[in-house]
């Protein structure tokens, strides 16, 4: 306890004196996530300081061990350090594929060699990953992707398409599910990573319903790819990739908590009901709007205690319990509502594209909008997290 | 670091668990019911509960409680909500023992705490007076005559009323209908002159009175707290119910739900079992993560009423509100997924259905709590 109360003391006084000003302000738009990468562009110079001095404390990845470039942090430590970065409201320093999802299963499944060569240059932020599971033909269904992946003696050669590859066009590396045995379906899968830079290799953009392109159509034709890229072994890849879907889940999960974008520009739900709607002795002026305000924060806290109560038992040895299988869909679907409210509280001032008439806050509502969507469709559908409680929570039969 | 039970709590659960399954089956109820029991729950059993520690654990042990506090009340809430246990813990030990354990002087405190713990006295809550709960709307009044006060006016929805040895009684001395201020809480003697008594069966088969005050005397020493204060008493003691009555539902609908995934495992339909059915499958999952939800809302309401954390309203007011809208979907649901037999009175399905209308009513349903909810946020 002791030894925390100082941990938390220095990491005060460390952040007090490392986190640059504009760091501690909220993002206005997306374009300011910083995502790092070799082709990194940087509006702001403090964004880079800031990850730079976060990076070099291996703090960007916090509980990951020291000898990788993490923080080598406890779990208690990293809380203690998240809870100071609120408390200052600190901008993450960066958001990476790498470090919610292939970091956690490359510390898991890799070898040594593979763990040295990719994980520290994740903490520093200097490659950016994408993530090449779904095909046209595989989506929820995901074990029956058809990327073809043979093995020429020296080297892999990589034929197929992947669809809605996030950041394809802007990520250095990928890790993607390839079909290394077409006679069975879920044993004759493997996890292979490669640089996007690979001669064959072409990401084609997207455009989204929001109006952005976050993501691609991306084509493999004879892509080379060196032997020793395949993590685990060969056609045992189903059991990595169902493990690092289960990082992604927890990270959209999320969500449900409200973040980027999630109207906080306009004083959360409430105060933007009496602004949009109307005030009458205090109250919003709309009854009913009222009563879905708070249908929707008395969710919403259910929904914070119950992460937080599958966080308790967790550390207190008791597994993280069936209550986390829900996280994923609720969590989506709680944030979907949340938006589906905000358009309503703004009545037409939320249906504005873009241009005069509307602020810059209510653009990106309008767009976060229509990006919540995909919430509960990217990283398993709805329909499958429910499909996944009946069978393997509930027991119930096929 | 709360929403976790320690091994002690685990151990009251288990025991629980284990007296209302042998001692307060549903079969219990049933009997009562059928045989149109006078008094609408067992007094026996009563007494056994109470020696159990069940009356007296919100009482600290100078008065012969065990001092358990509201997390354990809350346990043994949940089981006796999983078993329909008929039985005075709301009236007795939540309203009533906890308005004299917040304003009783320590007379009252000596002779009512240690009566209740003891498993002696069953007392009730005289407070609503419409159809919906409405604690300030109060039109009954107490006009003060020289040492005494004189009580007229009509309650109904008085949980318990006709057996009780004794009722609290929410009266005004001052004040208009719908004022928070002149509300005077009063110690009465059912038995007093004036005061008439009607038993209303109500679908749960448990226990319910209207109850008349017809210029019923009472002496200055029956009042309860301070003269015109007792809003601040009461909103207190109903956070309490509102939260234990909450934990009865949290085990209510967990058992629904658990019956009906085994009848989803049993029933055959269309040459398999009918919970191979996406249709019904989803509909569970769906259940199963509200459910999950409803159990944080109750353990953090448990905790916060443990802790005298200053959120209580709020956070009894979020428990009251969620475990009254699952309880009704999923009452509804369970039924539906029985097919035929969902309408049966063999089944139990219907049993839990009406116990959770009574549940939801007792002391503000979803519309009063969402209400609340958002006034005690400013908006
Ligand atoms: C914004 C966004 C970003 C994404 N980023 C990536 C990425 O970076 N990398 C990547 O690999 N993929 C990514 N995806 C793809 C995502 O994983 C798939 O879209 C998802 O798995 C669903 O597959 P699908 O689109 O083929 O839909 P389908 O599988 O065709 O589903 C269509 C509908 O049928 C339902 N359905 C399907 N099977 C069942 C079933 N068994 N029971 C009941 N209902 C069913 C689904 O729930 C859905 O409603 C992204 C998607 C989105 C929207
Ligand atoms: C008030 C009442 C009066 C009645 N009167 C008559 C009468 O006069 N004459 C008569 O012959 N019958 C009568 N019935 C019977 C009625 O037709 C059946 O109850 C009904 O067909 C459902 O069958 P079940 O009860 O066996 O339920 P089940 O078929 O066992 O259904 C149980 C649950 O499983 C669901 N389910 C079943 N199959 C599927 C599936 N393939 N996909 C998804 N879900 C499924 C059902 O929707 C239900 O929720 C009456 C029923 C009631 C309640």
């Amino acid at each position: 306890m002791e030894a925390l109360e100082k941990f938390r003391q220095e990491t005060r006084a460390w952040l007090g004196e490392n986190c640059p000003p504009s760091m501690r302000t909220p993002m206005t738009s997306e374009d300011e996530t910083v995502w790092g990468g070799r082709n990194a562009k940087y509006a702001n110079p403090e964004a880079k300081l800031w990850l730079d001095r976060m990076a070099e404390r291996g703090w960007t990845a916090p509980t990951w061990p020291k000898a990788y470039g993490g923080g080598g942090l406890s779990k208690e430590e990293n809380q203690v350090l998240q809870q100071e970065m609120r408390r200052i409201k600190a901008r993450p320093p960066l958001s990476s594929f790498g470090i919610w999802m292939l970091g956690p299963a490359l510390l898991e499944f890799a070898n040594e060699e593979q763990k040295k060569e990719h994980l520290p240059r994740i903490v520093r932020g200097e490659i950016r990953w994408c993530q090449g599971y779904s095909e046209p033909g595989a989506g929820s269904d995901l074990a029956g992707l058809q990327t073809k992946c043979e093995d020429k003696g020296d080297h892999y050669l990589v034929n197929g398409q992947k669809i809605w590859t996030s950041y394809a066009d802007k990520a250095d590396w990928i890790f993607c599910l390839v079909r290394t045995d077409p006679t069975k379906k879920h044993d004759g899968i493997s996890f292979l990573l490669f640089d996007m830079a690979t001669p064959g290799v072409e990401a084609r953009p997207i455009s989204m319903i929001s109006g952005a392109s976050p993501f691609c159509e991306t084509f493999f034709t004879d892509v080379k790819v060196p032997k020793g890229n395949l993590v685990g072994e060969l056609n045992k890849g189903w059991t990595i990739a169902k493990r690092l879907l289960q990082h992604e889940r927890e990270m959209i999960s999320g969500m449900g908590l409200g973040g980027a974008g999630s109207g906080a520009g306009l004083g959360g739900l409430e105060q933007a009901a009496k602004d949009y709607y109307g005030e009458q002795n205090g109250r919003v002026a709309s009854p009913s709007l009222r009563d879905h305000i708070t249908r929707q924060k008395m969710d919403g806290k259910a929904f914070a205690l119950t992460m937080q109560r599958s966080a308790e038992e967790a550390k207190a040895g008791q597994g993280p319990g069936a209550a986390s299988s829900i996280f994923k869909y609720y969590g989506t679907e709680l944030n979907k509502r949340r938006f589906e409210l905000l358009l309503e509280i703004m009545g037409t001032k939320g249906l504005g594209w873009e241009g005069e008439g509307f602020t810059g806050d209510e653009i990106t509502v309008t767009r976060s909008w229509l990006r919540s969507k995909g919430n509960s469709i990217e990283g398993g559908t709805s329909e499958v997290q429910l499909n996944v409680v009946s069978k393997r929570v509930l027991s119930l039969p096929d | 670091m709360a929403l976790v039970l320690t091994e002690e709590q685990q151990l009251l659960r288990d025991t629980a668990t284990q007296f209302f399954q042998e001692r307060l089956p549903i079969a219990n109820l049933r009997k009562l019911r059928d045989t149109k029991d006078a008094t609408g729950f067992d007094r026996a059993i009563w007494k056994e509960m109470s020696d159990l520690g069940f009356a007296g654990i919100m009482i600290s042990e100078k008065y012969g409680g065990t001092d358990f506090g509201p997390v354990g009340l809350g346990l043994v809430l949940e089981q006796a909500g999983r078993t329909l246990a008929a039985s005075p813990l709301v009236s007795t030990v939540l309203l009533c023992g906890s308005a004299v354990q917040l304003a009783g002087n320590a007379t009252q405190r000596q002779d009512i705490l240690s009566a209740i713990a003891a498993g002696d006295r069953i007392m009730a809550l005289a407070l609503e007076e419409g159809p919906h709960h409405n604690p300030t709307r109060i039109a009954t009044r107490a006009e003060a005559s020289g040492q005494a006060f004189r009580i007229s006016g009509k309650k109904t929805f008085v949980l318990d009323g006709h057996v009780a040895d004794q009722l609290i009684v929410a009266a005004r001395t001052s004040g208009n209908e719908n004022d928070r201020a002149g509300i005077t809480l009063f110690l009465v003697d059912p038995k007093s002159e004036g005061v008439k008594i009607t038993r209303t069966l109500m679908v749960d088969s448990r226990n319910a009175a209207d109850i008349s005050f017809d210029n019923v005397s009472v002496p200055a020493t029956a009042v309860l707290g301070s003269v015109d204060g007792g809003i601040d008493v009461l909103e207190q003691v109903l956070d309490i119910a509102r939260i234990g009555i909450s934990a009865e539902m949290l085990g209510l609908v967990q058992e629904v739900f658990d019956t009906t995934l085994a009848y989803l495992k049993e029933r055959k339909q269309f040459g398999k079992v009918i919970g191979s059915f996406q249709a019904l499958q989803h509909r569970m999952a769906v259940l199963f993560a509200e459910i999950e939800l409803c159990r944080s809302v109750v353990l953090d309401a448990l905790s916060a009423l443990e802790a005298r954390r200053n959120d209580v309203p709020l956070i009894a007011s979020l428990a009251k509100a969620r475990l009254s809208d699952t309880a009704t979907l999923m009452t509804n649901e369970g039924l539906q997924m029985h097919g035929g037999m969902g309408m049966t009175d063999q089944f139990d399905v219907g049993l839990f259905m009406k116990r959770a209308r009574v549940a939801t009513a007792s002391f503000g349903d979803g519309n009063f709590h969402r209400d609340r909810y958002a006034s005690l946020e400013g908006y």
